[in-house]
């Protein structure tokens, strides 16, 4: 890969870092990429599913995840991880992340993680062809097309430093610091850069100058090379040697700071870790002398280094290495932005047409669009569209659930409601509140433990035992009159729709086999008509291709009481309207059917 | 930051808390004791009842090796092996008394380079160990490049040190090398100068040694010598650095292990004491390092690259002799931390007149931060300013700014206005000034 990072490049941000992560997509919204450079958020610790952020004025939300394996499963594109985790953790969030086989490059920023850890970590990123930038660094960036983090700092400095588009030079320093003082000398006094690093303070650090180096030789955006190096350490003599095979060969501008070690004794330590000279080649003095005889441009002094970089850049553009680089149009961040308060992702009404999750309204309502309620009901409570057979398993239900006579507990009420006056929307609602977990409930509670049962792979006697132990009659099973022989006609309509259009139905299967049991203890404990509604929704995910851990989740927020909701309203509201048409009077019920047990208080 | 050397009665108790876990096969009486002088042994001598019954060798515990050759080794009082406790701590309590020389380099016997002269405060004293020249070897493992080295010998002490290319064997493991694969190395290298008998035992001691060295995260681990009779194990001299970036995990394995500074290293001072706890204590980073508190020219830089090139500017500009101290604070200290590290400087810098009756010089530098709040790590420094005004002025000091990054603009600004008020004689640059040409400003005046 000659380049680092490509307008496309997604990386998964471990730590919720809000102000880091804003400024890359600030970065990402002034050079008008296409997507955010952050695909996901792994925080360990927060409950929350997103967070959001200001993509220019808008907002976006970008997905949380707790651990690193959920959010790259769910984000298979993003191939880098910016790893924020501290010095004791960054350590094993590195290591878990090599062993998933998903990431090119692991930025560490963690200073001072234990020396041992920290080589095993670069030395298996090695083995593995991942390039890991530090421990101990800011990051790196290609202008133009990903920035790491909090490199560049502001959005206004990075456009001052002409950070926001690719110049010609291949930028590595160790300093973090510094890395962002010669962008912006190399702005200043040249182009600007083509790809940078900063490789990290730290004695060990995974990818080092060559490293960059030899990649950067292979970019063609990348027409001269700056390196920064320091006192300590013997790398810049890899970067000699690489010129010196002749497997360098742009021209390379370096310099080593610490020059002023020599002067003291080793007690002194100068700027990073890393920056310690054990031997006479270590000093600052040595590499830069050797750099200079081995033909790299050596400037006097770091005060010296900006006429140095005017030198070789005027040069290569004199000889036509270098041309001018058109300036891109920028977006430009505004000053001012609130953060919304209420987010909307399933409809839009601020277009020409309204849309249910992108499809304007017009698309599913009319007959000749081929699409029924059903089709409306995934658009705008699932965001997806459901094929045929889906939809019109959600129309079936909800036709099966619209109404079981006025006996009931809600349409009672709803009825008793109507009676006193109130309107229909008054009426409907004492109905609805009446649904919970006696009534309608056992939809939810039949998928939750026949789920919970099979994901645990109990055998019916198992399951029913369990079921003994948490003291709860088993959901889902059992009929007032109904049995196997004089079955419930609607629980069978399902169960045939369900064989005939689902690719399958284990769980309607494996129910079945708990059901086999129940029957042969007492014959009404068939798997009943709320039962058999749950378990064949949990069928119709699985076979729609949602994960386990989405169904238990639509499970858990009740999304199977709603299918009961709307279609039973249909049934309340034609018991509303019957009561109205009849101008039934108030209802008070008789005497007779009460059981009057009244005691005189005690005075206490 | 990260390799630091302790103590050999350290790293002794280190190895000794943890010996039946890497050399079950031996025994390590760990008779050993530190002592600051003789009443302390005499003390010690009433818990530890080898102390008063065994003949003694008596060491200084300083961190500096050569101490034979510099006289530093008690061993016999008349004839070798005849040291007893009275005569240990007399001997300590006058080897404590004054600063002593010390040479580092010797040619044979005759010392070469010049001594460093310092106070001898910690001393060890052990049993009197008789054995052959035969049974002493040396072992010692560090990290060299990318790979760990084990190095071995059949001879110790100064044997190896005068013949180190022919006597020493040299064994490099990668990092991700497992514990079956170093134990088959270290069998089939064992040095072949150990005598047959002794092989098994040897490699089976420096597998565990370098388990040791390993495991408990020292970045530099010698014993030189030790002898090995059949299962008996002594650590005559012993020298270690521990990564002390392992610290968090190791805190149980070391235990409370002491990093001081270097014979003949003058103290650290109680501002550079203040700023090192300040820095344990934040997740910014505070560093001073006073190198001459009568000099001129005081920085105060931001990050720890540009403190370097700031530092070396100077140096080219105007040598090092008008240059007061090194460091440097970044990682996004808050606006107290500042302060105090501000307040720091400002006191070590305003306590004397330049001798030549110049004004000093402040550098308050800085690169173009990356995440660092400019403006609020400057309200820092104007706080600093407004305690220390006064003094500033009698002294006499003339502060240079240069700093870019988040919020720049205010904070050059802010930091103007305070020091214009205060009536401070300073000038002020941001990004467009290249970052160390206030050090060529301030020295070309």
């Amino acid at each position: 890969m000659a380049q680092l990072f490509t307008r496309d490049t997604q990386a998964i941000f471990w730590n919720n870092n809000k102000t880091a992560i804003q400024r890359m997509l600030d970065y990402d919204y002034t050079i008008k990429r296409e997507k955010p450079s952050v695909a996901a958020i792994v925080a360990p610790t927060s409950n929350n599913k997103f967070e959001k952020f200001f993509y220019g004025a808008d907002e976006i939300m970008i997905p949380l995840y707790k651990t690193t394996e959920e959010a790259a499963a769910a984000q298979p594109q993003a191939d880098v991880l910016l790893n924020f985790a501290s010095f004791r953790t960054a350590y094993s969030v590195t290591m878990d992340a090599l062993a998933m086989d998903q990431f090119k490059t692991i930025m560490i920023t963690a200073e001072g993680i234990p020396e041992r850890l920290a080589r095993k970590m670069n030395q298996t990123a090695r083995d593995k062809n991942v390039t890991v930038i530090g421990p101990a660094t800011v990051g790196g960036i290609v202008p133009g097309a990903f920035k790491i983090a909090n490199v560049g700092g502001t959005i206004e400095n990075i456009v001052n430093s002409k950070l926001h588009r690719a110049g010609s030079c291949g930028l590595v320093t160790r300093s973090g610091g510094l890395f962002n003082e010669l962008s912006n000398i190399i702005s200043i006094n040249a182009d600007g850069i083509a790809e940078g690093v900063a490789i990290g303070g730290d004695r060990f650090v995974g990818s080092v100058f060559i490293d960059n180096l030899l990649r950067m030789e292979e970019n063609p955006n990348v027409k001269y090379m700056l390196l920064l190096g320091e006192v300590g350490g013997i790398e810049e003599y890899k970067v000699i040697e690489a010129i010196k095979s002749g497997k360098i060969t742009k021209p390379v501008i370096a310099w080593c700071i610490g020059t002023i070690a020599k002067h003291y004794d080793s007690g002194v330590q100068f700027g990073h870790a890393g920056a310690s000279a054990n031997a006479d080649r270590e000093t600052a003095e040595a590499k830069n002398k050797a750099m200079a005889e081995a033909g790299i441009y050596v400037p006097e002094s770091f005060n010296d280094l900006p006429n140095k970089i005017k030198e070789v850049y005027e040069k290569l553009k004199a000889e036509g290495t270098i041309t001018e680089i058109e300036e891109p149009e920028l977006n430009t961040v505004p000053k001012v932005r609130r953060s919304k308060n209420f987010i909307c992702t399933i409809s839009d009404d601020r277009g020409d047409e309204a849309t249910y999750a992108g499809h304007p309204i017009s698309s599913v309502a009319t007959p000749d669009t081929g699409k029924s309620i059903g089709d409306v009901v995934s658009l705008l409570w699932f965001k997806k569209e459901y094929p045929k057979w889906a939809t019109d398993f959600i129309e079936t239900v909800m036709k099966t659930v619209a109404d079981h006579g006025p006996a009931v507990s809600g349409a009672h009420n709803a009825k008793v409601t109507a009676r006193a006056g109130k309107s229909v929307v008054e009426s409907l609602v004492t109905g609805l509140l009446t649904i919970g977990p006696r009534f309608g409930g056992a939809i939810d509670g039949a998928a939750q433990y026949f789920k919970y049962a099979d994901d645990n792979d109990m055998s019916p006697k198992e399951f029913l035992g369990y079921m003994k132990k948490q003291g709860v009659p088993i959901p889902g099973i059992g009929h007032r009159i109904k049995s196997l022989k004089n079955p419930d006609l609607r629980v069978t309509g399902l169960m045939d729709y369900a064989k005939e259009h689902f690719p399958s139905t284990p769980l309607l299967d494996y129910a079945r086999t708990v059901e086999a049991l129940t029957t042969s203890k007492k014959e009404n404990l068939i798997l009943n008509v709320d039962g058999t509604i749950g378990i064949l929704m949990v069928d119709m995910w699985r076979a729609l291709g949602y994960s386990e851990e989405e169904i238990d989740e639509f499970i858990e927020s009740g999304t199977l009481n709603a299918f009961f909701i709307v279609g039973r309203s249909i049934g309340f509201i034609g018991h509303i309207l019957d009561e109205k048409r009849l101008a039934m009077p108030m209802y008070r019920h008789p005497f007779d059917d009460i059981l009057y047990d009244v005691e005189k208080a005690e005075k206490l | 930051m990260a390799q630091k050397a302790i103590r050999e009665f350290d790293a002794k108790t280190i190895l000794a808390k943890h010996w039946d876990k890497y050399f079950p096969d031996f025994t390590y009486a760990y008779e050993t004791v530190m002592v600051q002088n003789g009443s302390e042994l005499r003390e010690k001598a009433k818990e530890n009842k080898w102390l008063g019954e065994k003949a003694l060798v008596a060491k200084p515990d300083m961190l500096f090796g050569k101490r034979g050759k510099n006289g530093l080794v008690l061993f016999k009082d008349q004839k070798p092996g005849d040291v007893s406790l009275d005569k240990a701590a007399s001997w300590i309590d006058e080897k404590a008394d004054g600063k002593q020389k010390v040479y580092f380099s010797f040619d044979g016997d005759t010392p070469t380079g010049e001594p460093k002269e310092d106070y001898l405060t910690h001393f060890v004293v052990e049993p009197f160990t008789p054995h052959s020249q035969e049974e002493e070897y040396y072992i010692s493992a560090t990290c060299v490049g990318d790979d760990d080295v084990l190095y071995l010998s059949a001879e110790g002490g100064m044997e190896v040190e005068e013949g180190w290319d022919e006597k020493v064997t040299e064994l490099a493991f990668p990092i991700t090398a497992t514990e079956e694969e170093i134990a088959e190395k270290i069998k089939a290298n064992v040095p072949g100068d150990v005598a047959a008998g002794d092989k098994e035992n040897f490699a089976k001691f420096a597998i565990g040694f370098f388990k040791a060295y390993r495991e408990l995260n020292f970045a530099y681990l010698e014993i030189n010598p030790f002898v090995m009779q059949g299962n008996k194990i002594e650590l005559l001299d012993m020298v270690a650095k521990l990564d002390d970036t392992a610290g968090f995990m190791m805190s149980e394995e070391w235990g409370d292990v002491d990093y001081p500074t270097a014979f003949g290293m003058e103290n650290k001072s109680p501002e550079e004491i203040a700023v090192e706890e300040a820095d344990a204590k934040t997740g910014a980073s505070l560093k001073l390092t006073v190198l001459k508190p009568d000099a001129r020219i005081w920085t105060m830089v931001a990050g720890g690259g540009a403190s370097v090139v700031y530092a070396d500017t100077i140096a080219d500009f105007a040598g090092i002799d008008d240059l007061a101290n090194y460091g440097e604070y970044s990682g996004g200290p808050t606006t107290g931390e500042t302060k105090f590290y501000a307040e720091t400087l400002l006191d070590l810098m305003t306590r004397k007149k330049d001798a030549q009756g110049r004004d000093k010089i402040l550098i308050i530098g800085g690169a173009i931060a990356n995440f660092t709040d400019v403006a609020k790590t400057f309200t820092g420094i104007i706080q600093a300013f407004e305690e220390y005004a006064d003094k500033m002025k009698e002294v006499g000091v003339k502060i240079y700014v240069r700093r870019g990054g988040p919020n720049y603009e205010k904070g050059l600004k802010d930091i103007k206005e305070a020091a214009d008020r205060l009536g401070l004689d300073i000038e002020v640059y941001g990004p467009e000034t290249h970052v160390t040409d206030i050090v060529r400003m301030a020295l070309e005046k």
